[in-house]
């Protein structure tokens, strides 16, 4: 804490520390306190309001016999792995397109950008209407004369993660390109000037130098996709709410339906826990890897 | 146009030594680069197109007709009735109610959200006192937790407060969880400015407020334009506060609002006003982002690569 040695020394600077107030409330009570608090809560039976009654594991135990909690742990395992694969791949692919002199450069950004400045509401009310079986891509296909085409992902409980992951890619991927154009427009221009009198072809050295030396810009890619995908939520609610069935439920979902309407809290801080968990098990490396244990691990 | 735009490159890439690659099979080489780009372009835009053009269509063309062609008989009476008319439970005002609930969020939260995490920038950066960096770290590092984690606590405290289900609660709510992006970018701001600057204001015996209304925030206002493109589209399209921290229907933000109205379950299905509503809803964050075009990746951007 920020209490000094001396102690004319707490007085210095004092409109400083008075500033800082929001900010430490907010590091210590909210993001240190309110966590701590849920975890604490989430080993007791509360129900309909907090109470102290500790119950062990059995929450957990509830929730990981929960059906609904698996379905939504695995599709966030799934739509996790896919739309980060896609959303990196296909994020530095369209940098590396973007980063080759073309004209209209600004155009293209505008167009691949303009998705990220919407709500993930707007987002999957809009696909759900592009998919829509009977007008949407599906109802044209047939209406050209292809009868049996069938492409309905949002009413397939087997393929619905694939609507949901074509909308979140709409909406995601161009600000990872975003990101990688920057970090290719960082590396100097005296690496491509080398390669090419070593007479190293273009994709070679993309593989072999870019990508390496983008490293970091990689990896804060990766845990800031892989943070967004844990809190995935509203995307879910305006495209399927869910459905078909519990085909489409994610964590996020469960916490908010027992916290908020089921009334069992137990339940939901347990399952907020999980999330929690799952949040440092991407965190934590990243932390040590980029700080070193010079700050954090 | 496809021409023009590959021989303006290939002259574009010989003028300049800057290329990716030698001038070598350039045509072949672009056609793959537009096409491409083109492509990706399509899928882009794609449901901009459709639901614009969804929005302007009668309900019966649109039962008949094919959702990527444009209106044959052009109507805005769905935007009426999404802005004026489209029901959500018992009010049938429209989206019109939580488009002002939203500006009535809106507005005092990025205020406030930005003057507390600028100043706070700045106490970070020319006024560090012993422990200022380890609360900065947690702020950071609490950017992360999912918002889930804190949400119970959260409505406990505000219902001690006496602020859960209020406006002002929101934006208390607002406020706290844009501080660790918002301080990151002022203080990083900050820290790029000639602190000489600082101390000679200090030896001329300016103090903390002086300082920073007579010094700091004049010279960064590109910075403050940067949090309030960031802090405007992030809160305008915010669901889950919305639905968590209001209790009353009346007063929810236009992203619930339309939400509830696209997706009710009640009634026949109006396609037409449901795309002009959405349209509206998204309407506020696409206007900022064009207007703001390259700010708006800075802002982005600075807040992702640095963190």
């Amino acid at each position: 804490m920020a209490t000094p040695a001396r102690k004319s020394r707490v007085f210095r600077n004092l409109n400083a520390k008075i500033a800082a107030v929001p900010m430490i409330f907010c590091s210590v009570v909210v993001f240190l306190g309110f966590s701590i608090w849920t975890v604490v809560y989430s080993f007791t039976s509360s129900k309909l309001l907090p109470k102290a009654n500790f119950v062990g594991f059995d929450q957990y135990e509830r929730l990981w016999s929960n059906s609904r909690w698996l379905v939504s742990i695995e599709n966030l395992m799934v739509f996790g792995s896919l739309s980060l694969i896609f959303t990196i791949v296909m994020g530095f692919t369209l940098a590396v397109l973007m980063d080759q002199k073309i004209r209209f450069e600004d155009t293209f950004r505008t167009i691949m950008l303009y998705p990220f400045a919407l709500s993930f509401i707007v987002t999957g009310l809009v696909w759900q209407w592009v998919l829509n079986p009977d007008f949407g891509i599906q109802g044209i296909v047939r209406g050209w004369g292809w009868e049996s085409f069938s492409f309905d992902p949002l009413n397939n409980p087997k393929l619905v993660l694939y609507g949901l992951l074509i909308a979140g890619l709409w909406q995601g991927t161009g600000f990872v390109m975003a990101l990688m154009l920057a970090g290719l427009r960082g590396i100097d221009e005296d690496i491509w000037k080398a390669t090419r009198v070593d007479g190293i072809p273009t994709w070679k050295t993309y593989i072999v130098v870019i990508i390496p030396m983008m490293r970091p810009v990689f990896i804060t890619t990766l845990v800031l996709v892989a943070a967004g995908i844990i809190k995935l939520y509203d995307l879910v609610i305006a495209q399927t709410s869910g459905g078909p069935g519990n085909a489409s439920q994610v964590p996020a979902m469960y916490v908010y339906s027992y916290m908020f309407q089921a009334q069992n809290l137990g339940q939901g801080f347990a399952a907020s826990t999980m999330m929690l968990l799952s949040v440092l098990i991407v965190l934590i490396p990243w932390a040590y890897l980029e700080f070193g244990g010079k700050k954090h691990g | 146009m496809a021409d023009a735009t590959v021989n303006g490159a290939v002259a574009g890439s010989e003028a300049s030594p800057r290329g990716a690659k030698p001038a070598r099979r350039l045509s072949g080489r672009n056609i793959m680069i537009y096409g491409t780009l083109i492509v990706v372009c399509l899928y882009y835009l794609l449901p901009l197109w459709v639901m614009v053009m969804t929005s302007l269509k009668g309900m019966p063309e649109v039962r008949l007709g094919n959702i990527f062609a444009p209106p044959v008989e052009m109507t805005f009476q769905p935007w009426v009735k999404a802005w004026a008319e489209a029901c959500t439970g018992l009010n049938c005002d429209g989206l019109s109610r939580g488009f002002w609930n939203s500006v009535q969020i809106t507005v005092p939260s990025v205020i406030v959200s930005i003057f507390v995490a600028s100043v706070n920038g700045y106490a970070l950066i020319n006024w560090r006192f012993k422990g200022s960096e380890v609360f900065f770290t947690i702020l950071i590092f609490g950017s992360f937790i999912p918002y889930q984690v804190m949400l119970y606590p959260m409505v406990v405290m505000l219902r001690e407060m006496g602020l859960y289900g209020s406006l002002t609660g929101l934006v208390v709510v607002h406020t706290i969880f844009g501080m660790p992006i918002l301080t990151l970018l002022f203080r990083n701001y900050f820290a790029s400015m000639p602190e000489e600057l600082f101390k000679a204001a200090r030896v001329d015996g300016a103090g903390f407020w002086r300082i920073y209304f007579h010094i700091m925030l004049p010279m960064s206002l590109p910075i403050f334009v940067v949090a309030l493109i960031l802090q405007v589209t992030g809160i305008w399209n915010d669901f889950l506060f919305g639905v968590v921290f209001i209790s009353k229907a009346e007063n929810y933000p236009m992203t619930v609002q339309l939400n509830n109205i696209v997706n009710s379950v009640q009634g026949v299905k109006e396609y037409n006003v449901n795309m002009a509503a959405t349209m509206l809803t998204g309407l506020v964050p696409l206007i900022i982002y064009f207007i703001s075009g390259k700010l708006f990746v800075r802002g982005i951007a600075a807040g992702a690569v640095k963190g």
